[in-house]
């Protein structure tokens, strides 16, 4: 429990000449749920990108394990892969597969398992998300909780060390919203792994997460425990966790004068 | 004026940076397709998909390319006199030009635009970014298979219309017209040679294959992921397999048929 | 289970395709080079080949013995020379005489034989001495018309 599974040191990420990330640094514990928070297009999705080794940062290190992950091979990186899981926004379940062949999808690709052993073990991770019954339905078939459900089955099906979720909770009715957060407190308990959660929602975090990082301008602004958030008097956060549209943050992108430019002069 | 010059610019330095990047594309194909040979079943799938499914517009393409060759081509022959050799007309038009030709555009359009827009699709829906975070390469797994289908189909679509076309000449020319049914054979096999004729009309089909399957495959890896990229992706993959057959097939044409 | 009418269609497809291949081969164009068994070279030398192109058929009787495989032109000879591939079953005496025919008006051209009547066989790699050029259809037409001249020529003078 000493070394977390993941850090971030001193992280720096750019798109060309776009800043996105400018100095991270972070970890994450074995065992917990990490929520990390910020407004929409802040890198957070670039974090896990990061994490999941599909970006490689500037300067800084990732460690995931003790291991740089931008340092490794393509082999050494799909070994690591396979035992990272990662729920994307929309689930990406594949559309020309069944919800079974989906989750049977991980299973046939990396093990040699015979097919009454992948029967099985895809009807265990659907029956823990409560999606047996939906086995045969194509993906097109599913709602959007259910089709993220689904996804979360196949994230879990290599019984991965590290689950990533990126924005698990948009576009979900507040009934699918409780499901998906309470299935991800309870697979990160049952599997014994770590769980990282980029999200906007900061009420639904509130009450799943152990740890909350808050991001703005490519930085961390404030970290602490679901109960340190509630009980703070950062401003940042407060405006974050009351969803006041004026604060730290400002309503208006940065613009000129307003009454110039209404005049008529160079904005 | 320098504007218009900037844009050029900017265009030949983006078109240079693509066939850069489609070599090197293509190279990463090659690569990963011994992964994607060992579980052959995908690629029969997209030998289904790209191969059975074109079938049909194949078939009937030809049939009606041919029944035009044979109409106009015994207008044309049969004021010389020369209508015996109407079935030489028709098969060395249809196995050295318009088989491998026509055949290379109609599948370019069934069947490169629908992988175009599948692997596209796959794209905006993140499952290729899915298939990579679950340690399974996405161009073993969706690319290879998809690419060697479309290789492996062309040829033989190629050789369908082909036939279907010399059915459809023969249809025209000895059922509906009357010319002699042993003229027009026998004209046929006297002139069209199976190494020079056949055999290099299979390699232009082949060629043309191996181009609009990794323009379609790389177009729809490539695209914008959006609703609007993939629709620009399509169209692209259209286009550039309409050139490259062209182009392609006139390179090939002044060095295989020369004198 | 829907994985095996899959395959039987694409299995339907691969045949079909293949089929079509052979017909192509088969029924639409000739098989050259293996009809020609065991072959040997000769070599003839024209004046004038006319139209005749590598390729061209190689004929005696009107039966295919072979085709036309180069054509060059001797510079110290000043004359074309023209090497062809014959079937091996076939075997021509010394004296046999080469021509450059055409089939029909407007077909055409190819490498026609006369054999003679020699005990001796020409033996591979060997040069045909007896030929006879291309017929040119040009001077075909003007020795005609000088001879209609000339007849025109004495005619009203009669």
């Amino acid at each position: 429990m000493s070394e977390p599974l993941v850090r971030l040191e001193n992280v720096r990420f750019a798109y060309g000449e776009r800043a996105i990330l400018r100095d991270i640094s972070l970890s994450i514990p074995r065992g917990k749920v990490v929520a990390i928070m910020g407004g929409s297009g802040c890198g957070k999705t670039t974090l896990l990108r990061l994490i999941g080794g599909q970006e490689k940062a500037r300067s800084g290190r990732v460690l995931v394990d003790g291991q740089d992950v931008a340092r490794l091979g393509r082999d050494d990186l799909y070994a690591m892969r396979r035992r990272m899981g990662m729920l994307f926004q929309f689930g990406a379940l594949f559309t020309d597969m069944s919800v079974f062949d989906n989750v049977a999808f991980p299973l046939r690709e990396h093990t040699e398992l015979s097919p009454e052993l992948i029967n099985d073990l895809v009807l265990m991770k659907l029956h823990a998300v409560g999606l047996r019954g939906a086995a045969k339905l194509m993906p097109a078939e599913l709602s959007g909780g259910m089709a993220r459900r689904v996804a979360l089955a196949r994230t879990i099906a290599l019984d991965p060390m590290l689950l990533m979720y990126d924005e698990p909770f948009t576009g979900l009715d507040p009934i699918s919203l409780g499901v998906i957060g309470q299935l991800i407190r309870r697979l990160n308990d049952a599997l014994g792994a770590s769980s990282v959660i980029v999200t906007h929602d900061i009420q639904e975090s509130l009450q799943i997460v152990d740890y909350i990082y808050f991001i703005s301008e490519g930085r961390v602004v404030a970290e602490g425990t679901p109960d340190d958030i509630r009980n703070t008097s950062d401003p940042f956060v407060h405006q974050f966790v009351h969803a006041e549209a004026d604060g730290p943050v400002p309503f208006h992108y940065p613009a000129g004068d307003y009454a110039t430019a209404l005049t008529g002069g160079a904005a | 004026m320098l504007g218009v010059l900037r844009k050029l610019g900017a265009l030949a330095i983006n078109g240079v940076w693509r066939l850069g990047f489609i070599t090197r594309f293509f190279w990463m194909v090659l690569l990963y397709s011994g992964q994607s040979f060992t579980r052959l079943h995908l690629t029969i799938r997209e030998l289904y998909f790209s191969g059975v499914m074109s079938l049909l517009i194949i078939l009937v393409s030809g049939l009606f390319v041919g029944l035009v060759l044979g109409l106009q081509g015994y207008e044309t022959l049969q004021r010389y006199g020369a209508s015996d050799s109407l079935g030489t007309l028709v098969a060395l038009s249809l196995v050295r030009e318009l088989g491998p030709v026509v055949a290379g555009l109609l599948f370019a359009s069934r069947a490169g635009s629908a992988v175009t827009a599948e692997i596209g699709l796959m794209k905006v829906t993140e499952q290729l970014k899915a298939m990579d975070m679950m340690a399974v390469s996405p161009i073993a797994r969706v690319v290879a298979p998809r690419f060697w289908g479309g290789v492996i189909s062309m040829p033989l679509l190629a050789a369908l219309f082909s036939a279907m076309g010399v059915f459809g000449g023969w249809l025209i020319g000895v059922v509906a017209i009357g010319v002699d049914d042993g003229a027009f054979w026998a004209q046929m096999q006297a002139a069209v040679d199976f190494r020079y004729d056949v055999i290099n009309g299979v390699i232009k089909s082949c060629v043309f294959g191996v181009a609009v399957a990794l323009i379609a495959v790389f177009e729809g890896y490539d695209c914008v992921p959006t609703a609007e990229g993939v629709s620009r992706a399509i169209t692209r993959t259209v286009v550039s397999s309409a050139l490259a057959i062209l182009a392609l097939d006139f390179v090939m044409t002044s060095f295989m048929f020369r004198g | 289970m829907s994985r095996t009418t899959l395959d039987l269609w694409v299995g339907v497809f691969v045949a079909m395709g293949i089929a079509a291949l052979f017909f192509l081969a088969i029924k639409v164009g000739s098989v050259s080079g293996s009809d020609i068994k065991s072959p040997y070279t000769l070599t003839a030398r024209f004046d004038n080949i006319g139209g005749l192109k590598v390729r061209a058929p190689v004929k005696v009787a009107g039966v295919l013995v072979g085709r036309v495989s180069e054509i060059h032109y001797d510079n110290e000879r000043f004359q074309a020379e023209v090497v062809f591939t014959v079937d091996g079953r076939y075997k021509f005496p010394t004296d046999t005489f080469a021509n450059i025919l055409t089939s029909g008006l407007l077909g055409e051209q190819y490498l026609g034989l006369d054999p003679g009547g020699e005990e001796k066989m020409l033996a591979p790699g060997d040069v045909i001495k007896k030929t006879q050029s291309a017929v040119v259809l040009e001077k075909l037409i003007s020795q005609f018309m000088f001879s209609k001249a000339a007849e025109g020529d004495t005619a009203p003078a009669k």
